[in-house]
């Protein structure tokens, strides 16, 4: 993601002219970042400084300024910690899988060896059509021993155990979103000029040595992006895991961080909650921008 | 639009003809992906056209009597016609806020691209660090300010925040850095129009991929969003199909008959999404492969 656009040389006059106009582009939009974006993420670091403050044991509670006192409580909280631990492990395994999976379907896609491209690009895409939520009922219903269209399996195989939940929610997370990555890897390959492949072909090089040595050095930047926006969505995890909760008794209330905030924030305990979502934020935002940074560098050496 | 049209691939008919067996194990590898992917929606697809006892004595993944549109009537008359309700909710949700989301984006991305004013890189760097604060870790924050003004658990506590779309920025500053020439709005300018008539009868029109992109991918966005409302809605008739389609999940050990509406009002819920796409398709592709590549 470059952030310096070639300046076309016109006069900077040009902002003074249309000053009325930028009003008009950049109002909307700006007033609406600053009110959702901007605000809510201050009011919440504000929130995460307040404690609660009682006089004696019956006496009205107060919110006044205990400094770092949430901080302090989310890092010696090991049920947070547990979560993140969790989704890491989760993010560990099913990222790699899922755009593993993405880039040989693309790849497929993009070699002469598969007909029907066009079918194949709308069947892995539809998946991200279906909401998370009714993904996971879905898959909710697939895995259970019962009602499972594949009852053989789903009784030999606990999927909803303790053990396994986890890995049950990252298939749905899967299924979701391999045709969305894999469309974008495959956006980067269509880029790719064709005359790059001449010589390697002349070469006598295979499609598995062209996909190797070419295509995927190539789309390297598209990786990088679906693997950044993978990291946030892994962090972030609720819906699904949310929804088997109706499923199965082993996805508890603190599951994953966003779990854990939601039933912190309906105790009511809200300055410990904010101050948990400060920190998740600040989390996902390092790991990403770590990403970010190591593959630009390893592109660029 | 500039990757779509790029020449034609030589399909199959490439000088080095490749063997028998790599094209077959490769359509083996695509047939297998596609059962993974499809199955559960042709499960979800019969499974809806069930009556409730065929669902479990029948065959699950092929027809038994085709009682789709019974089905379908008995969730729309369940409780006055409340999952219509939530549909409509949806529909405005995403709808509107994923038209007026796109508007927004397109022109703020379209000011940084075309325009040069103070602050711009640093506007334009503060928006790019929204693009990595995901949804879900601002809905607590959200609830927080909304309930200091007493405006949780209304249309306006979901609605106002998914007007935001800083990916719709980043998008658009691309793809009109890319596609509009600056000698197309300096014409309109000699022929007197006004910058912000040239944006909407001029520029839009190159921008129209792009504008596609931004608003299905706000749109699903929004559709899916499932964290906003369930912290901020408490009242049953401004929910989102999906965040009653949940809580309708949560009561099936309580009231088992409720199962079959869940799985019906899924199907129903995720159809007008999968419409929206096939139809569109043609932008959205060229309008991601722009996006996806800078």
């Amino acid at each position: 993601m470059s952030t310096d656009t070639p300046t076309r040389g016109k006069p900077k006059s040009r902002a003074v002219r249309h000053r009325g106009a930028l009003l008009v582009f950049l109002a909307p939009f700006g007033v609406l970042f600053t009110l959702f974006y901007i605000v809510p993420i201050l009011y919440a670091i504000y929130q995460s400084t307040l404690v609660v403050e009682r006089d004696g044991t019956f006496g009205a509670a107060r919110q006044v300024f205990g400094g770092l006192t949430q901080y302090i409580a989310v890092f010696q909280n090991d049920a947070f910690w547990q979560s993140i631990g969790r989704v890491m492990l989760f993010g560990i395994v099913q990222v790699p899988i899922m755009l593993g999976l993405a880039l040989l379907l693309a790849l497929l896609l993009d070699s002469p060896l598969v007909r029907g491209t066009k079918f194949f690009r709308l069947a892995f895409f539809a998946p991200y059509a279906v909401p998370g939520v009714i993904a996971a009922i879905m898959w909710g219903f697939l895995y259970s021993p019962n009602l499972s269209p594949f009852t053989d399996v789903t009784r030999a195989i606990p999927f909803l155990s303790g053990e396994l939940v986890l890995w049950s929610i990252a298939n749905v997370v899967t299924w979701v979103y391999v045709g969305y990555n894999m469309l974008i890897i495959y956006s980067a390959l269509l880029a790719i000029p064709q005359e790059i492949y001449e010589a390697a072909r002349l070469d006598g090089a295979g499609q598995a040595r062209i996909a190797w040595s070419i295509k995927i050095p190539l789309v390297v930047p598209a990786l990088v992006l679906t693997g950044i926006f993978s990291i946030i969505g892994t962090l972030q995890l609720l819906a699904e895991p949310q929804v088997f909760r109706s499923f199965t008794s082993t996805v508890t209330s603190d599951f994953t961080p966003n779990l854990l905030i939601y039933s912190t924030a309906s105790v009511p305990n809200v300055s410990l909650a904010a101050a948990m979502s400060v920190v998740l934020a600040l989390t996902t935002f390092i790991l990403s921008f770590t990403v970010l940074k190591l593959t630009q560098r390893r592109t660029q050496a | 639009m500039s990757a779509q049209t790029a020449p034609a691939r030589t399909k199959g008919r490439s000088s080095v003809q490749e063997s028998i067996a790599s094209r077959v194990l490769a359509m083996a590898v695509m047939a297998i992906a596609t059962l993974y992917f499809l199955t559960p929606i042709w499960w979800l697809f019969v499974a809806s056209t069930k009556t409730r006892g065929q669902f479990t004595t029948t065959a699950p993944l092929w027809f038994a009597d085709f009682n789709l549109f019974e089905n379908i009537q008995a969730l729309f008359d369940y409780r006055n016609a409340v999952f219509l309700r939530w549909l409509l909710n949806s529909a405005l949700y995403a709808g509107l806020g994923a038209a007026l989301a796109t508007l927004f984006a397109a022109m703020t991305g379209y000011a940084i691209a075309k325009y040069t004013f103070w602050g711009r890189n640093a506007l334009f760097n503060v928006i790019l660090g929204g693009v990595l604060v995901p949804a879900t870790a601002l809905a607590l924050p959200l609830f927080l300010l909304f309930s200091q003004i007493g405006a949780t658990n209304t249309y306006w506590a979901v609605f106002l925040p998914s007007l935001v779309s800083p990916f719709g920025v980043y998008l658009s500053r691309i793809y009109a850095a890319a596609s509009v020439p600056d000698e197309i709005i300096e014409a309109a300018r000699i022929d007197g129009a006004g910058e912000v008539k040239t944006f909407f009868t001029v520029s839009t029109r190159m921008l129209a991929p792009a504008l596609v992109t931004i608003f299905l991918f706000q749109f699903v966005a929004i559709w899916n969003n499932f964290f906003l409302p369930l912290i901020m809605l408490r009242d049953e008739a401004l929910f989102p199909v999906t965040l009653g389609l949940y809580v309708w999940n949560t009561q099936v050990s309580q009231i088992p008959d409720i199962r079959a509406l869940v799985i019906i009002g899924s199907l129903l819920s995720i159809i007008p999404l999968i419409i929206t796409f096939l139809g569109l398709q043609r932008f959205w592709q060229s309008g991601l492969a722009n996006g996806g590549l800078k």
